[in-house]
């Protein structure tokens, strides 16, 4: 049992300061902006809620979220099963083990907008390796100009970028399974089906939901890398989020509803990702 | 079945290393090379694009600009974190899951909300366009981050040690520093890991938060890509430079990247 005691404050208190310094400060002035306009000269009258009420019945509110929604589906079934796939099939120990470890963590530590300069690179159409073999393969490829083509590009590019996320995590948690579990399995005469469905997958679904959410939540804001490749073209075909927003706000600079469109926003990531957490730590004790 | 099983993360790891062997392969080559036909690797293997970047400041300043800011924010970020999460692993006190979930959900708080109010609050107590604004902007997604993962390793540590350092008279910074730190050195490590890898692949912000003598290496890169579609080995360079410390942090930590990863809860 842990100790109740309330000096244990002191301890958290410098997080509590400097956290709170960068996220309770402008959280404010978003939503300040959120519910007033302005006509320059820093003078503000306050609306209400009327920048909510634009944005929620905006078209091009909805054009954003829903193409955000399929993007983030679509790359977590990809990547959740293959990283799954990956770790399964990775080398228990060993050299080899090391080296798949350092070789699959090498896209997580690219800065972001290389990742994007990376794929416009190996991507472009005549200049690309990809681009180029598709094309001598007798496929109409241009990502900045066909929308499939740069749906294609991105989920391949994030793919790429985050699968060994998933399969380092999955990896972490299979390595935690004692040889005993699987020698008891053998025994038993169990199929390499029941080994993964009694054995593998219980191992690993803590580390999973772990996963699970940090994907959900960075393809939900991903920005920079879509940016950089695409741009969110072509036309509106790649506009999400997070790239819908910084147009508004800092290329329109319509703050009121920008603001408003920033707190939806968050709010919609909180609420699914605690769904998201409910759903997947159901069965466990509460704790 | 068993004996492909090597193929699948054999095909997996070629899938990463292609894009980034034609982006070596690219900065390698000369600006009449790539844009001529194309070529499976460099026929005339030239540097100058490297001599560029390490003669031209604009260029090296921000690999420097980058590096300072990023050490700056793991120092920050595990310094503040080690107390709190000393404090989440062996006390109850009141609020204390309220705040732990208050600083996850920064975790979940997209960059681009942020910007504007950003800007606006670092120019505001002239912090604007150094590096310290960026490190500390950066706190927002790694302390909470670092406690997640340090609280992880510290619940690891039997809660004896913490009495019988007490029985002995130890005071309660002596025994953080004797018993403690030691006791959870690989949790640091993994901690500076992930506080060094997300403050450096971060790019919204630290743009935002900057101008000329803070600029990281990574909005450099920007200006050339929208300006000159002529400094593409250029630009290929620079990107693989920007893989160099990565890769140089991994080999430090390989050992704990799978028990890091799964932020020390396995």
């Amino acid at each position: 049992m842990k100790r109740v005691s309330q000096k244990a404050w002191w301890l958290v208190l410098p997080v509590v300061v400097l956290v709170g310094f960068n996220a309770i400060v402008p959280l404010m002035a978003v939503v300040n902006y959120s519910v007033q306009e302005t006509f320059g000269n820093n003078r503000f009258f306050f609306e209400g809620v009327k920048w909510f009420d634009e944005v929620v019945n905006s078209p091009r509110f909805y054009g954003a979220l829903r193409r955000q929604l399929l993007f983030t589906a679509i790359v977590l079934l990809i990547q959740v099963p293959l990283g799954m796939a990956i770790a399964l099939a990775m080398p228990r120990r060993g050299v080899w083990a090391s080296a798949c470890l350092v070789l699959m963590s090498m896209p997580l530590l690219i800065p972001w907008n290389v990742v994007g300069a990376i794929w416009n690179i190996f991507a472009l159409p005549d200049l690309g390796l990809l681009g180029w073999a598709l094309n001598a393969m007798g496929i109409n490829y241009n990502f900045t100009r066909q929308p499939l083509a740069a749906w294609a590009t991105l989920v391949a590019m994030d793919v790429w970028h985050w699968t060994s996320l998933v399969a380092l995590l999955a990896y972490a948690g299979l390595s935690a399974i004692p040889d005993a579990y699987y020698r008891a399995a053998k025994i038993d005469g169990a199929s390499a089906w029941a080994v993964f469905r009694y054995v593998q997958l219980p191992k690993m679904k803590h580390v999973l939901t772990i996963a699970i959410l940090l994907r959900f939540m960075d393809s939900f804001m991903i920005y920079t890398e879509a940016v950089v490749l695409t741009g969110g073209g072509p036309g509106n075909a790649t506009t999400f989020l997070s790239i819908d927003l910084v147009k508004l706000a800092l290329g329109q600079f319509d703050l009121g509803p920008a603001a408003a469109m920033s707190l939806i926003y968050f709010l919609i990531i909180l609420l699914l990702s605690w769904v998201f957490y409910r759903v997947m730590t159901r069965d466990e004790a509460p704790g | 079945m068993r004996r492909l099983k090597w193929l699948v993360p054999t095909l997996y790891i070629a899938f990463l290393m292609l894009p980034i062997y034609w982006l070596l392969c690219m900065s390698f080559k000369n600006t009449n090379e790539i844009l001529g036909s194309l070529t499976l690797w460099p026929r005339n293997f030239t540097l100058e694009n490297y001599q560029k970047i390490f003669t031209d400041p604009t260029w090296y300043r921000g690999y420097i600009n980058s590096l300072i800011y990023v050490v700056i924010n793991t120092v920050l970020s595990i310094a503040v974190a080690l107390p709190a999460a000393y404090a989440f692993s062996r006390y109850r006190f009141m609020g204390d899951k309220h705040l732990f979930f208050w600083l996850l959900s920064n975790r979940m708080a997209p960059p681009a909300v942020f910007a504007l109010p950003f800007f606006q609050l670092y120019s505001a107590v002239g912090l604007f366009d150094t590096h310290i604004a960026v490190a500390l902007a950066h706190c927002l997604f790694n302390v909470p981050l670092a406690v997640w993962i340090l609280e992880g390793f510290m619940s690891g540590v039997p809660k004896e040690l913490d009495e019988l350092a007490f029985i002995d008279g130890y005071s309660f910074p002596q025994f953080f520093r004797k018993f403690l730190l030691p006791a959870i050195a690989s949790g640091i490590g993994v901690a500076a890991f992930f506080c060094f890898m997300f403050s450096w692949v971060e790019l919204l912000l630290a743009k935002t938060l900057t101008s000329v003598d803070a600029k990281p290496i990574a909005a450099t890169m920007t200006r050339t890509a929208s300006t000159s579609g002529y400094e593409l080995g250029l630009l290929a360079a620079a990107g693989a430079l920007t893989i160099v410390p990565g890769a140089f942090v991994i080999y430090f930590v390989r050992n704990y990247i799978a028990k890091g990863f799964s932020l020390g809860r396995v």
